[in-house]
């Protein structure tokens, strides 16, 4: 089998990217990054084993690494560009806009944690393997994260407003 | 009832929240919360997190792929492994389906006649049913270059195949051509022509040139079934055609022999 089994898991991978940058633009380049790296390590992966942890592994990895080169902002973007269907009602919308700023506002190691665990339905264990780290590590992240997550959406205006925010409500 | 219940680790209720709890501890965590009302707290509200987060995700309008992120595999197999990997993906779509249905072999009078192995196609073939799988989902990147722009889409990709090349018309049959694309193939590029209903219905065009001694020997009309696709193919000088669609034998077949008679016109 080809390099082209990773085709069908794009769509996930974008979910999960635009989750984890907060911007659409940086998800997909992330992963564009994610399958160039993917094509050239493809010997590496061991037939049989789960491409998509495989690949969230790889993406992890770059996620880190941009994280690293720009040290002194997560650059993690607000959401800003957040789509709001004209169908969905404006209460719902508000809600989803708290949640993603929510979202926005946790450190990037309690966020991935929170994504893989709750949106991939990855185990503790698989999460631990993507992230390359003890499940213990995971599971501290998780606690804190929605603990954090709990203490933002009870009182948005803790969140940290590292870009102007459109209010949607208030 | 009314033993003291042992403390309960954050690492259970979290455990509880994401369906990750032993199954024989579930009754403890219950117990506990019922007795812990912080906690059961804590919890419905992890939970409401987890449940709005699954649903921002499941609606999160992502719109299409941009070409950009197939373009990167597609390239990377067409590279060194180009052979290997365009027949391994397109053996892995087919199998999908075809060893389930398998195929027809269509004779003179047009009926089905014995089903062939899949393996025994061209490999055009399966190339041309990777392809059609791969980009008639796409709405708005399912063509490199539109039909708006029909002249230069023709001499670009007769350019490309090394042959002038002739985009039939199936206007008759209420399809409008909505553009083409260069594929990577086997030993040479591809081109792919799209065609679209008022229904939405997709069909494509895929058209292989080969080299002198490299086309297949087989030159009848002949059809493969790889799911809800159906396929038409046939080989005509040093010209592999393949018409694909998710439509019943019969009406592809009535694409596909308007398709052959402009072609061999």
């Amino acid at each position: 089998m080809g390099v082209e089994q990773t085709l069908g898991h794009i769509p996930a991978l974008r979910r999960y990217a635009r989750l984890l940058t907060g911007d659409a633009t940086r998800a997909d380049d992330l992963v564009q990054d994610t399958l160039e790296r993917a094509c050239v390590k493809w010997s590496l992966w061991k037939p049989g084993s789960a491409l998509r942890s495989w690949l969230l592994a790889l993406m992890h990895n770059l996620y880190v690494n941009q994280l690293r080169d720009w040290r002194h902002d997560d650059n993690h973007a607000a959401l800003e560009d957040a789509p709001e269907p004209a169908h969905e009602p404006l209460s719902l919308a508000a809600e989803r806009m708290e949640l993603l700023q929510a979202l926005a506002a946790l450190p990037p190691p309690m966020r991935e944690v929170l994504l893989l665990v709750t949106v991939e339905e990855y185990t503790y264990a698989e999460a631990a393997k993507i992230l390359d780290v003890p499940v213990g590590t995971v599971m501290s992240r998780l606690h804190r994260a929605r603990e954090r997550l709990r203490e933002l959406m009870i009182d948005p205006a803790q969140a940290p407003r590292t870009v102007p925010l459109q209010l949607v409500k208030r | 009832m009314n033993e003291p219940l042992e403390p309960m680790s954050d690492d259970e209720l979290h455990a509880f929240v994401d369906g990750q709890l032993d199954a024989g501890r579930v009754q403890s965590v219950l117990a506990w919360l019922q007795a812990n009302a912080d906690d059961a707290a804590r919890v419905v509200q992890w939970q409401a997190q987890r449940l709005q987060l699954r649903q921002v995700a499941r609606t999160m309008e992502l719109g299409d792929s941009p070409p950009a992120l197939t373009d990167v595999v597609l390239r990377a197999a067409g590279g060194a492994r180009r052979r290997a990997a365009w027949q391994q993906a397109a053996a892995a779509v087919l199998l999908l389906a075809v060893g389930v249905t398998g195929g027809r072999w269509w004779g003179q009078g047009g009926s089905p006649v014995a089903p062939p192995a899949m393996a025994a196609s061209p490999s055009f073939v399966r190339e041309a049913v990777l392809a059609h799988a791969v980009f008639v989902p796409e709405k708005r990147h399912a063509v490199e270059v539109a039909a708006s722009d029909e002249a230069h889409l023709v001499q670009w990709l007769s350019r490309r195949l090394g042959t002038a090349l002739k985009v039939p018309s199936l206007a008759d049959h209420g399809y409008r051509l909505l553009g083409g694309r260069l594929l990577p193939g086997e030993g040479a590029p591809r081109a792919q022509f799209m065609y679209e209903n008022e229904q939405g219905v997709r069909v494509t065009l895929f058209v292989a040139v080969f080299g002198p001694g490299q086309a297949p020997a087989q030159t009848s009309f002949r059809s493969v079934r790889d799911g809800a696709r159906e396929s038409f193919y046939w080989v005509e000088d040093r010209f592999g055609y393949a018409l694909s669609a998710e439509l019943s034998a019969p009406d592809l077949q009535a694409l596909a022999r308007d398709v052959y008679a402009q072609l061999a016109r």
